[in-house]
């Protein structure tokens, strides 16, 4: 910051807007733009474009890597709808992401409405609640919540104290997808620090006018909170539900391998990675990946769509 | 602001700080209660590490009444003739060769998002956001047969090219972001005393986006560490696994025999993430907090 200080001060308005580039002077900034543009540029030509349009390409063939792929048409998708096992994978999706997302962020802003308040140790809280969204995706915490969810196990033998045997998790086809609901859910910390970077922005006036007028918490919440921190809110939904439809590691680690039992926690992600990589069926699955494409941009739209009528975006600040 | 309240005992006061030292209360025994419940699996991998085998899953003691080290010199062995130190090292070069890409190429392309007017600047801009929401398994299955295709199958290459092709957006969002945040006479003033971009972004744009960079650099340290479904794909021999395929091998082949050793391993492979976390948690907490606000 001592820079700010050395910094040549120059006659206000006359040349603050840097010297109005000519025609070359323009041509030069376009080109050093592209140039440093350039391994991003390549990038997106090399691993995004190019790689969707193939992809697109290969969900209309049959293509197993060691042929050329051969144009089949709409076989793939109608093949894929009729498949049971395609059917399931979606429902198992759909059920994750609609049980896991709201719980999260409900515990993300309960914990973030908790941690705004100034108490000694906010900080180191706030650092503990983050740290399980950094390790929560790697294998290492796959095994432990495993082990934490295997018959006769911690959470087994302390539900059984209460009177509620489910007959195990990790080896129950009903109950094994909720231990990896779980394991979201502990992670909700990456959420919930953008809560609190939203709570922070709410002006203090707004509570004072509110109490002075005899608002108690709850309409405070309702009608001040909310409404404030919709933005907030909103990108969290939308972050959260498009990371769930691509959950992967933790069915493949905290079940196993083959993301059962009787396919319990077949994700998306994971019988696509069946497909592709075990049965070397790319064109199948890549129609999967194009139709998960579509879903999750349908999902985007609506909620972009929903934002008018429920996030509040404050005029004054743009 | 409440511990000086206490000393004017009127009858007044009493109600009010009554009710606050309740709150403070309520508030302690809340964040303790949420904690203990983060906290526990950590707890309970560290314990579990000096268990004896048979007790891992069978006990419910948080931790073991003697300590054992019989499954960390079980991890002396190695998994079917694989040293641990392998799957670390390979792990290192991996999640290093991340860092340096994404700092390189990040930085190079958030400069000409922020710093540079050029024509088509707003809907590359568009573009990069755009490749944010993309779920990436429209990628997977091209991007595998591209890498088969220039013989990169079984090497660290597919793992890192886009790495170096600044394609992980987050970061260069963020960089983006922080960079747009440094004040514009800085370089208009490079500028006029004669300083190309080059030398602008070299001198002054990148030592000021320190934070930005620390922060991008930790997330793509932890996220390489971490990743286990580009090592699935792409590394076929054991000898060129990272820590994660190592600890899934543990876990076909040595089974629960040697089930200790595996919940040792589970433990070293979170020691580098923790650190990393408790050093720079500021910057990461921060990171995350700013990109989730504009």
């Amino acid at each position: 910051m001592t820079l700010v200080k050395e910094a040549p001060v120059r006659p206000a308005g006359k040349r603050s807007a840097a010297p109005a580039p000519g025609r070359h002077g323009r041509r030069r900034e376009n080109l050093a733009g592209y140039l440093f543009m350039s391994p991003w540029i390549a990038g997106f030509l090399l691993l995004t474009a190019g790689p969707m349009i193939a992809s697109l390409y290969y969900a209309f063939t049959s293509y197993n890597l060691f042929t050329p792929p051969q144009w089949v048409g709409l076989d793939n998708f109608t093949t894929m709808f009729q498949d049971p096992r395609w059917q399931k994978s979606v429902e198992v999706t759909l059920k994750y992401v609609v049980v896991a997302t709201p719980l999260k962020l409900l515990l993300a802003l309960g914990v973030a409405l908790l941690l705004a308040q100034k108490r000694r140790g906010q900080a180191l809280y706030r650092a503990a609640f983050y740290m399980p969204s950094l390790i929560g995706a790697s294998v290492s915490v796959g095994f432990v919540w495993r082990a934490l969810f295997s018959d006769d196990a911690v959470v087994d033998r302390t539900q059984k104290v209460f009177g509620l045997d489910v007959g195990g998790w990790i080896g129950n086809p009903d109950y094994v997808l909720y231990a990896l609901v779980a394991l979201s859910i502990w992670q909700f910390g990456a959420p919930m620090v953008i809560f609190l970077a939203g709570l922070k922005q709410v002006p203090r006036e707004l509570y004072e006018a509110a109490e002075v007028d005899g608002a108690g918490p709850f309409r405070r919440f309702w009608n001040i909170t909310l409404p404030m921190i919709s933005p907030v809110l909103f990108f969290n939904v939308l972050l959260e539900s498009i990371h769930a439809f691509q959950v992967f590691g933790s069915a493949y680690v905290v079940s196993d391998t083959r993301c059962g039992p009787a396919d319990a926690t077949l994700v998306y992600t994971c019988y696509l990675y069946q497909k592709g990589f075990k049965e070397a069926q790319m064109g199948f699955a890549s129609a999967m990946a194009w139709t998960l494409v579509i879903a999750v941009a349908l999902v985007t739209a609506v909620l972009f769509w929903s934002q008018k009528k429920w996030v509040h975006y404050e005029e004054a600040a743009k | 602001m409440s511990s000086q309240v206490t000393t004017v005992a009127t009858p007044v006061v009493r109600p009010a700080t009554e009710r606050r030292r309740i709150g403070s209360l309520a508030w302690h025994v809340g964040a303790l209660l949420v904690l203990a419940v983060v906290l526990y699996p950590v707890i309970w991998v560290l314990g579990a590490s000096f268990k004896p085998s048979k007790d891992i899953i069978a006990s419910l003691d948080l931790l073991p009444t003697k300590p054992v080290w019989a499954n960390f010199s079980g991890l002396a062995d190695g998994i079917s003739g694989i040293s641990i130190t392998s799957f670390f090292t390979n792990s290192l070069m991996y999640a290093g060769l991340a860092v340096v890409g994404v700092v390189i190429s990040s930085s190079l392309t958030a400069y000409a998002f922020a710093k540079i007017r050029f024509a088509g600047r707003n809907l590359l801009f568009t573009l990069m956001i755009g490749t944010l929401l993309l779920p990436y398994h429209v990628l997977l299955i091209p991007q595998y047969v591209l890498f088969r295709n220039l013989g990169y199958i079984d090497t660290l290459v597919p793992l890192v090219a886009g790495k170096f092709l600044a394609t992980e957006a987050f970061f260069v969002f963020l960089m983006v972001q922080f960079m747009r945040g440094l004040p514009r006479e800085l370089d208009e003033a490079a500028k006029l005393d004669g300083c190309g971009h080059l030398r602008t972004y070299w001198s002054i744009v990148l030592p000021l986006s320190r934070p930005a960079i620390i922060t991008s650099a930790i997330f793509t340290f932890i996220n390489a560490w971490n990743d286990f479904m580009g090592p699935l794909i792409y590394l076929n021999t054991p000898s060129k696994y990272t820590v994660s395929l190592g600890l899934m091998m543990f876990r076909d082949q040595e089974g629960i025999s040697n089930y200790g050793s595996m919940i040792a391993m589970s433990l070293v492979a979170l020691v580098p993430v923790v650190a990393f976390f408790m050093a720079f948690q500021r910057y990461l907490i921060d990171g995350m907090a700013t990109s989730g606000l504009k």
